[in-house]
């Protein structure tokens, strides 16, 4: 099979954003700049890296992702439909009464999605426990957790990560979307992370800086994990909250807004307009 | 209890290439044997609670049972949160072992007691909550645990407890099902966990003033065994629960609730321990008796409370 591009990434990101734009816009809820924040990440794993099966999606050697930032499941949702998981009309009824498809995603109903998100600071600590599974039953899947940086407050996410390196994880691939503002401020006002490489590779962890908006970028880095035998790998991903609209970008307040009438006009004109 | 149940499982374990055993770094001179047999089956997590219920949650869901083990409060209370999002909500094989329920580590001080687990883990969600009454009830139902399908809290003591079981009464053992281990119609005691001993030995007591006790080991506290209560209610007047738990949402809680919806129904008295922490430590004996239920006491209000009516 051909090997998706770079190029293929950056187009299927922008339908996304768009589509995901539409979506929050009509549902009138759910977390847009966290979601514009991870698209291009998404969008490389589903279609590039991820090795899935679409006819069973439970199969024993896919590769696991759980979205621990759970509130970016609008994009998930989105590109899990594009990928083909479900039929994207479903999505019609996100946040509607009596939908599966909530403000954060639930792992009961929707095919792909294999962890309950929505609590800052599980998912890695689940992909742990998957990554250790994987090396005991001898089987080849990879463990992707993407991970936001305010979760990164949590101390179970440093309970994950030196347990990961403990155990010699190799096979677990984490990915934090460091957009560098969380739900009440910047990340260096509430609580700082910096050194963050520092921190993550004084725990044990292989250590990657990318571009989290650059798609070639993140699909050298994710295909050369293992970066070292016997650590975990960690891609620190710089990141824009509310990437591909202006007048979103960095801002905290469209970690919570969905946009009117005339913001989304603009903000579709700025995503390339309605392709369809 | 503990040696029981490492018994159990290190023997299951031979057999059963699913089960792990993940502890929070405690154990120490109790699961070496384990650990030295099944060395990739055996993690110590580190002092580490909430990731290590995340990762046994992982471990399930990649088709393993797996069995985490700590101190009651540390396994339960520091990690609530990832209990109900990790194992409940996805209804996973995991068995969450908490040893020294109630007051079992009476002397290391009020971080140790554990009064208020059951009731915690009871409204969870697919949660189902075994407190074996002595260690042949541990050995039945970590055996049983192996084929159910939802989480399973196990709420240990600790060590030396008696054997008060035999072969029979322990024979048709089942999670959620009640055992009656003696015979009596005056009056029923109904108790969970180690307070199955503190009944046998009230049963004694009353039986010397000439009242027949009908002893019954609630070892599941949730599912609550309500055919066995109804019936208990039908025969006789009087029912008494016995638990080493404080008096919200442990085994009175659930016992009140059967006999709430009866038209006609028994006396019901409950004998737990309070909803405060304590002031001075001691042996669990000694604080039993000190927050009024040890087995002369309860006995002495048996006594009154069946004779006032």
């Amino acid at each position: 099979m051909k090997k998706i591009t770079a190029e293929f990434c950056n187009k299927k990101a922008r339908e996304i954003r768009r589509d995901t734009l539409y979506m929050v816009a009509k549902a009138k809820g759910g977390h847009l700049g966290a979601a514009f924040s991870c698209i291009d990440i998404l969008t490389v794993l589903y279609f590039r890296i991820l090795k899935i099966n679409l006819k069973n999606p439970r199969d024993i050697n896919r590769d696991r992702f759980i979205l621990s930032k759970g509130h970016a499941a609008n994009a998930l949702y989105v590109t899990l439909a594009k990928r083909g998981f479900f039929k994207e009309s479903l999505l019609k009824n996100f946040l509607k009464d009596g939908s599966i498809f909530a403000t954060h995603p639930s792992s009961f109903a929707i095919a792909g999605v294999e962890f309950l998100s929505g609590s800052l600071g599980h998912g890695l600590c689940v992909g742990v426990g998957m990554a250790i599974a994987a090396k005991h039953n001898h089987l080849k899947y990879k463990v992707y957790v993407l991970i936001s940086d305010g979760e990164c407050d949590e101390g179970a996410t440093w309970e994950a990560i030196l347990s990961a390196s403990h155990f010699k994880l190799d096979n677990l691939v984490v990915i934090v979307d460091y957009n560098k503002i969380q739900a009440f401020g910047r990340v260096k006002d509430v609580m700082e992370l910096e050194p963050f490489k520092d921190k993550w590779q004084a725990f044990g962890a292989s250590v990657r800086e990318v571009d989290g908006h650059n798609h070639s970028q993140l699909i050298s880095a994710l295909e050369d994990a293992p970066f070292t035998d016997n650590k975990p790998n960690v891609i620190i991903a710089h990141t824009i909250k509310g990437k591909g609209v202006s007048f979103m970008e960095d801002s905290i307040e469209w970690h919570y807004l969905t946009p009117n009438k005339e913001q989304l006009k603009i903000a579709i004109k700025e995503l390339g307009g309605r392709e369809k | 209890m503990r040696n029981a149940f490492i018994n159990v499982l290190t023997e299951l374990a031979r057999k059963d290439k699913r089960i792990y055993l993940l502890t929070a770094d405690l154990g120490f001179m109790v699961f070496e044997k384990f650990r030295d047999e099944f060395k990739e089956r055996f993690i110590n997590m580190g002092v580490a609670e909430s990731n290590m219920i995340g990762v046994a949650a992982g471990l399930a869901l990649s088709r393993k049972i797996v069995f985490v083990y700590s101190i009651v409060p540390f396994v339960i209370y520091r990690c609530l949160e990832y209990i109900r999002n990790d194992i409940c909500y996805h209804n996973l094989k995991v068995r969450i072992v908490g040893v020294g329920g109630g007051y079992s580590y009476g002397p290391q001080g009020a971080t140790h007691h554990a009064l208020e687990d059951i009731g915690v883990m009871s409204v969870l969600p697919n949660m189902n909550v075994i407190c074996p009454g002595d260690p042949l009830e541990v050995e039945a139902s970590v055996r049983a645990s192996i084929d159910f399908q939802c989480p399973v809290y196990l709420r240990l003591g600790k060590s030396g407890e008696p054997k008060l079981h035999n072969n029979m009464t322990i024979r048709d053992f089942r999670i959620g099902k009640g055992i009656q281990v003696y015979k009596g119609d005056d009056l029923t005691l109904i108790s969970t966990g180690s307070m199955l001993q503190t009944a046998v030995e009230v049963r004694k007591l009353l039986k010397k003033r000439g009242m027949e006790a009908r002893v019954i080991s609630m070892h599941t506290v949730k599912p609550i065994d309500r055919e066995l209560i109804l019936t208990c209610a039908k025969k006789t007047k009087f029912i008494f629960s016995l638990e080493e738990h404080g008096p919200n949402g442990g085994l009175a809680s659930a016992v009140a609730f059967v006999l709430a919806g009866l038209e006609k129904t028994c006396h019901f008295y409950s004998f737990n321990t309070p909803s405060r922490f304590v002031e001075k430590v001691g042996t669990k004996e000694y604080l039993l008796q000190k927050v009024g239920i040890s087995p002369d006491a309860i006995t002495r209000k048996i006594v009154s409370k069946m004779g006032c009516i």
